[in-house]
């Protein structure tokens, strides 16, 4: 069964950025896309547990704000060695003015 | 088919044979590792975890096997035959090669005090895991060296319970390559934490239970560290006669002096664009170099450019830099809860360097924007870098802003 959770207001991200979600004992990564999309992520990167969330976001690439793994946060894709593994990602949906996550 | 042979299997040898597969390398890639084992990361090595050393594998077996990377471990490249285009292992064997690339690394250097054989170095996992169990809580640590490696150290061991010295020659910690004003608040941070700080000291003996300095002075240590930098390895290259000075000097394709032999990472004294000879001991140089070096060696042909960027973990404290940030600060720009940036603006205004401190990885997004403003060397307002409300992805796309 969905799950959806009321995550944050879509205005609490600026475009072309992200912020951290806890909930529950775990942490989310959600992100604005230049084009005013909506995507959530897990909030640690894969490779040494660091929240992407003071990463820096260039188009639709999370950068790790360790190293410089990079993901596409769209789809979780690691584009971008020392990272390898894929981060999972989280339906995201708008309604009246807030993000809702499925987890 | 001889193929590509990589003395060093730290992190800039594993990425050049990895660069060289993306590459679509088709011949036989061997990394000749000295150290027994999987590869693995060196900068979790002074972030230990509660049991102590913390091993992070670069890669697994089955990417190795994946990526068809032969791995020799425990086993070093004894010398090179640039004739004939062969190496000879340290286990007798030897391997031909189309290209070599030396990821050699460097040595940390050795105390030439009195018993300064006795002060133990951190380098590797093995270093490591001495350096955690001799720092029991209570004991007497000193570090020798307040430059990052000694100062993280000192961190991790003080709230380790171990009680540290630190003595630095110099007239300040981190007195190489962090601003004065970030390297003072990192200092404060460390008295504030119990760390004794010595500058200025000269060390003339080390013994089983005291550390003599030159003035006389005895402070007593049941575990003294030396972090007083690294030498890096160049006698392969030497002994092969490939021009070396502070490193292995190769041009901005890391091509040594023999174009089918290769040098990257700490070991390698670099071209770089502006026609200067430089040597960088960071783990993001190691990996870029690395790249680069691997993908050269499977035709392509790619310059060294950019900016090189370190990070330190001290506390809760995070610091990260990029390129060059010596003399006076163009900008600083204050956010709140202690976090801060400086920029450096060439006599052009171009951004040449930035430094950050601030809570945990408050300054990294920035950091890396400084160093995408660094490479599109634009020119820049201080007084904008300086204003907190200036949004830095703004100034790295001009044309786009609104």
């Amino acid at each position: 069964m969905a799950n959806w959770i009321d995550a944050c207001a879509a205005d609490d991200i600026e475009a072309e950025d992200v912020i951290r979600f806890d909930h529950a004992g775990r942490t989310f990564a959600i992100y604005r896309s230049p084009d005013d999309q909506y995507f959530c992520t897990d909030g640690l990167c894969t490779h040494e547990k660091v929240h992407l969330a003071d990463g820096l976001v260039m188009e639709h690439t999370i950068e790790c704000p360790k190293h410089n793994g990079q993901f596409d946060y769209r789809t979780g894709e690691a584009t971008r060695l020392p990272v390898c593994v894929n981060l999972a990602t989280y339906p995201v949906k708008l309604a009246d003015g807030r993000l809702l996550i499925e987890i | 088919m001889a193929g590509i042979v990589i003395a060093g299997g730290g992190d800039c040898g594993m990425r050049a044979a990895f660069a060289a597969r993306d590459q679509a390398y088709m011949g036989v890639i061997t990394v000749v590792a000295t150290e027994p084992g999987l590869p693995y990361e060196r900068p979790p090595l002074s972030k230990p975890g509660v049991d102590g050393a913390v091993e992070t594998p670069i890669c697994t077996l089955v990417q190795l096997q994946e990526s068809k990377i032969d791995l020799l471990s425990g086993v070093s490249v004894q010398s090179e035959d640039r004739a004939v285009r062969r190496v000879t292992l340290s286990n007798g064997a030897s391997l031909g090669y189309d290209k070599l690339l030396l990821a050699t690394g460097a040595t940390p250097r050795k105390l030439a005090c009195m018993g300064g054989e006795l002060a133990l170095p951190l380098r590797s996992l093995k270093d490591t895991q001495r350096i955690y169990a001799a720092a029991t809580p209570r004991a007497r640590v000193v570090v020798i060296g307040a430059g990052l490696i000694g100062m993280e150290l000192a961190a991790v061991l003080v709230a380790r319970g171990a009680r540290v010295t630190v003595l630095e020659y110099g007239p300040r910690p981190l007195g190489r390559n962090v601003p004065e004003s970030l390297a003072a608040r990192i200092t404060d941070r460390h008295l504030a934490e119990g760390v004794d700080i010595l500058c200025n000291v000269q060390i003339a003996e080390v013994t089983q239970t005291e550390a003599v300095l030159a003035d006389g002075r005895s402070i007593p240590s049941d575990l003294v560290i030396a972090a007083i930098g690294v030498v890096p390895n160049t006698a392969l290259a030497q002994a092969a006669g490939l021009a070396v000075e502070n490193g292995i000097r190769v041009d901005g394709l890391l091509r040594s002096t023999d174009p089918n032999i290769f040098a990257a990472g700490d070991c390698a004294n670099v071209l770089c664009e502006d026609a200067v000879h430089r040597r960088f001991e960071t783990w993001q140089n190691a990996q870029t170099q690395g790249d680069i070096a691997g993908r050269n060696m499977a035709g392509a042909n790619l310059q060294f450019g950019g900016s090189v960027r370190f990070w330190s973990d001290q506390f809760d404290l995070g610091l990260q830099a990029v390129g060059e940030t010596t003399g006076q600060a163009s900008a600083i720009r204050r956010m709140g809860a202690g976090t801060e940036l400086h920029f450096y603006l060439d006599r052009h205004a171009r951004l040449v360097g930035a430094a950050g401190l601030g809570l945990g990885n408050a300054i990294a997004k920035d950091i890396k924007l400084a160093q995408k403003l660094i490479e599109a060397t634009l020119p820049l307002e201080a007084a904008l870098l300086a204003d907190p409300t200036t949004n830095l992805k703004r100034m790295l796309r001009p044309m786009a802003a609104s």
